[in-house]
C-alpha cells in the first residue's frame, strides 16, 4: 500500500505540474485563479496520502487547513481582485 | 522497499524543480495577478516541501499563512493597487525607461549576488554531516516546559521572548499600514444568498478548526499562530461577505483584541521578571496554563490583526466622523 | 478485501484527477474549464478520501478525513457558482462550436 500511496502523490504531482500552463496561459485571471484551485484540491489529496503513507495525524490537520483556506482565497479573488474590465478582451 | 525509495526521490525531484520554476516565474512575471496566483502556488508546493522535510509543524503554518491567507492578502493589496493606480500608460514609459540602467547599477547586484551565493555555498559546505543541535538541550528540559509538543516548548517557553516579539512585530505592520491608508468604511451587506451560506457553515468550522490548532499545540503540531490565521480567516470571509459591524466595536473594543496578545506577553513577563527573576521564566507547576492563556491571548490576536490587515485601512466608526 | 477495494477507489480518484486536469487544460473557456475542475474537486478528492478511509487506522481519523470532503465539495459549489456568475455578470461569452 505504501508504494500506492507514495505513486499516487507523485502521479498528483505531475499533474500539478501540468496545470502549471493554464497559470502561465491564462488568458483570463479567472482561469489562472481556476488552475489555483485545483491546485489546492491536489495538494489536499497529496497531503493525505503523505499523512496515510507516514501514519501521521498533522498532515490531515494541514490538509484540513488547505482546504478551508482555498475557499476564502477563491472569494477574495471574486470579490476584490477580479475588476470588471479584465475580461473584456476575452471572448 | 526499492521501489518506494525511487518513487520518493522522483517526488522530491519534481518538487524542488517545480519550486526553483515557480520562484523564478513570480519574480520575472510582469502580471501582477499572475504573480500572485504563482505565489499561491509557490505556497502549496513549500507545504509539501516541509511535509517531506518531516516538519510537520512548519507545513502546517505554511499551510495557514503562505497558500491559504496570503494570497487573500495579496489580492486585497492589488484590488487597492489597481483602485490608486489611473493609468497603465505611465507605467508603461517609464519602465521602458527603466531598460537603460547605468552600468554600476548593473554590476554591483551581480557582485553582491555572487557573494551571497558564495557565502551561502561555503555555509551550507561547511555544515557537519550529522549534528544534534539543540535537540539534546530541549529534550532534556521537555520536562520542565509544561507542554508536551517540543515546538511549542521553544516558542513558548524556552524562547517565548522570540514569539513575544512577533507579536509586536504583527502589531507594528498593522500600525504602519493604518498610517498610510486612511479610513475605509465596511463594503455594503453582500445580498449573494449563495455566498451568505457558504459563510454561515464555513465561519463556525473555521473558529472551531482555530480553537481545535489552538488546544491540540500543546501535545502535536499547530499552536497560536496557526489559530490565528485560521481565525483571521474567518474574518476575512465575514469581511467578504459585508459583515456588519456595530460602530462602537470598530473604536476601542477592535483595539483592545488587536493588542492583547502582546500586552498578555508583557504583563505575564513583567509579572515573571519581578517574582522568577526572570522575563518570561515560568515556574514549573504553572507553565501549562500560561503558555494556554498566552497562546489564547495571541490567536486572538493575530487574528484581529490579520483580518485588519486586508481590511487594509482604520475601519471607519462613526465616532470618527 | 478491504485493501482491494481501496486500491480501486484509490486508482477511480487519481483518474478523476488526470480528466480534471487535462479538461483544465484542453477544455476551450471558462464555463467548461470550471466543469472540469469541479469533477477533480468533488468525485477525485472524493474517491481519494474514501479509498483512504477505508484504511483509517481509527473512526475519528476517518471522520476527519469525510469532514475534509465535506468542506471541499461546499466551497467547490459556492466557489464554482461565485465564479460562473462573476464571468458572466463581466461578460464572458460561453463557447459555441
Amino acid at each position: 500500500m505504501q508504494l500506492l500511496y507514495i505513486t499516487l502523490a507523485l502521479f498528483l504531482l505531475v499533474n500539478l505540474a501540468a496545470g502549471m500552463w493554464r497559470v502561465l496561459r491564462g488568458p483570463g485571471v479567472a482561469d489562472r485563479m481556476l488552475a489555483a484551485q485545483l491546485f489546492g484540491t491536489t495538494a489536499v489529496a497529496i497531503l493525505l496520502l503523505l499523512a496515510e503513507a507516514a501514519g501521521s495525524n498533522a498532515l490531515r490537520d494541514a490538509a484540513l487547513v488547505f482546504a478551508l483556506l482555498a475557499a476564502v482565497t477563491a472569494v477574495a479573488f471574486v470579490k476584490r481582485a477580479w475588476s470588471m474590465q479584465e475580461e473584456r478582451d476575452v471572448d | 522497499m526499492e521501489a518506494i525509495d525511487i518513487a520518493l526521490g522522483l517526488f522530491d525531484l519534481l518538487l524542488v524543480f517545480l519550486l526553483l520554476w515557480l520562484a523564478w516565474l513570480v519574480m520575472s512575471s510582469e502580471d501582477l495577478f499572475k504573480a500572485i496566483v504563482l505565489f499561491v502556488a509557490f505556497g502549496l508546493l513549500m507545504a509539501l516541501v516541509w511535509v517531506r522535510l518531516e516538519a510537520p509543524d512548519i507545513a502546517l503554518a505554511e499551510a495557514a499563512i503562505g497558500a491559504g491567507l496570503t494570497g487573500a492578502l495579496l489580492m486585497a493589496a492589488l484590488d487597492r493597487l489597481n483602485a490608486v493606480k489611473p493609468m497603465p500608460a505611465a507605467a508603461v514609459v517609464t519602465s521602458a525607461k527603466r531598460e537603460q540602467p547605468s552600468l554600476p547599477s548593473k554590476v554591483l547586484p551581480l557582485v553582491a549576488l555572487v557573494l551571497i551565493v558564495l557565502g551561502l555555498g561555503y555555509a551550507l559546505l561547511s555544515l557537519p554531516d550529522v549534528a544534534d543541535g539543540l535537540v539534546p538541550n530541549v529534550k532534556e528540559q521537555m520536562a520542565q516546559s509544561g507542554v508536551k509538543n517540543p515546538v511549542t516548548a521553544v516558542l513558548l517557553n524556552f524562547r517565548g521572548y522570540d514569539t513575544l516579539l512577533e507579536m509586536v512585530v504583527l502589531l507594528l505592520a498593522l500600525l504602519s499600514v493604518w498610517s498610510l491608508g486612511g479610513v475605509r468604511k465596511l463594503s455594503p451587506r453582500n445580498t449573494n444568498p449563495v455566498l451568505a451560506s457558504l459563510c454561515r457553515v464555513l465561519v463556525p468550522v473555521l473558529i472551531l478548526v482555530s480553537c481545535y490548532l489552538l488546544w491540540v499545540g500543546a501535545d502535536a503540531p499547530g499552536g497560536a499562530f496557526q489559530a490565528g490565521s485560521v481565525l483571521g480567516a474567518a474574518g476575512v470571509l465575514l469581511l467578504l461577505s459585508g459583515w456588519h459591524v456595530e460602530q462602537k466595536i470598530l473604536l476601542w473594543p477592535l483595539r483592545f483584541i488587536l493588542v492583547l496578545g502582546s500586552g498578555v506577553f508583557i504583563i505575564i513577563a513583567a509579572v515573571l521578571f519581578f517574582t522568577q527573576g526572570g522575563l518570561l521564566t515560568y515556574p514549573v507547576a504553572q507553565a501549562g496554563w500560561l503558555i494556554l492563556l498566552l497562546e489564547s491571548a495571541a490567536t486572538l490576536s493575530i487574528g484581529a490583526t490579520l483580518a485588519a490587515l486586508f481590511f487594509g485601512g482604520i475601519p471607519k466608526s462613526r465616532v470618527d466622523q | 478485501m478491504i485493501d482491494f477495494f481501496s486500491i480501486l477507489l484509490l486508482l477511480a480518484g487519481a483518474l478523476f484527477f488526470l480528466a480534471g486536469t487535462v479538461g483544465l487544460l484542453r477544455f476551450p473557456d471558462l464555463y467548461t474549464r470550471l466543469h472540469a475542475l469541479t469533477k477533480a474537486d468533488n468525485v477525485g478528492l472524493g474517491l481519494m478520501i474514501a479509498g483512504l478511509a477505508l484504511q483509517a487506522e481509527s473512526l475519528s481519523a476517518a471522520g476527519k478525513l469525510v469532514l475534509i470532503w465535506g468542506l471541499v465539495l461546499l466551497a467547490g459549489a459556492s466557489v464554482a457558482y461565485l465564479i460562473a456568475r462573476g464571468a458572466l455578470l463581466r461578460g464572458v461569452l460561453p463557447w459555441k462550436r
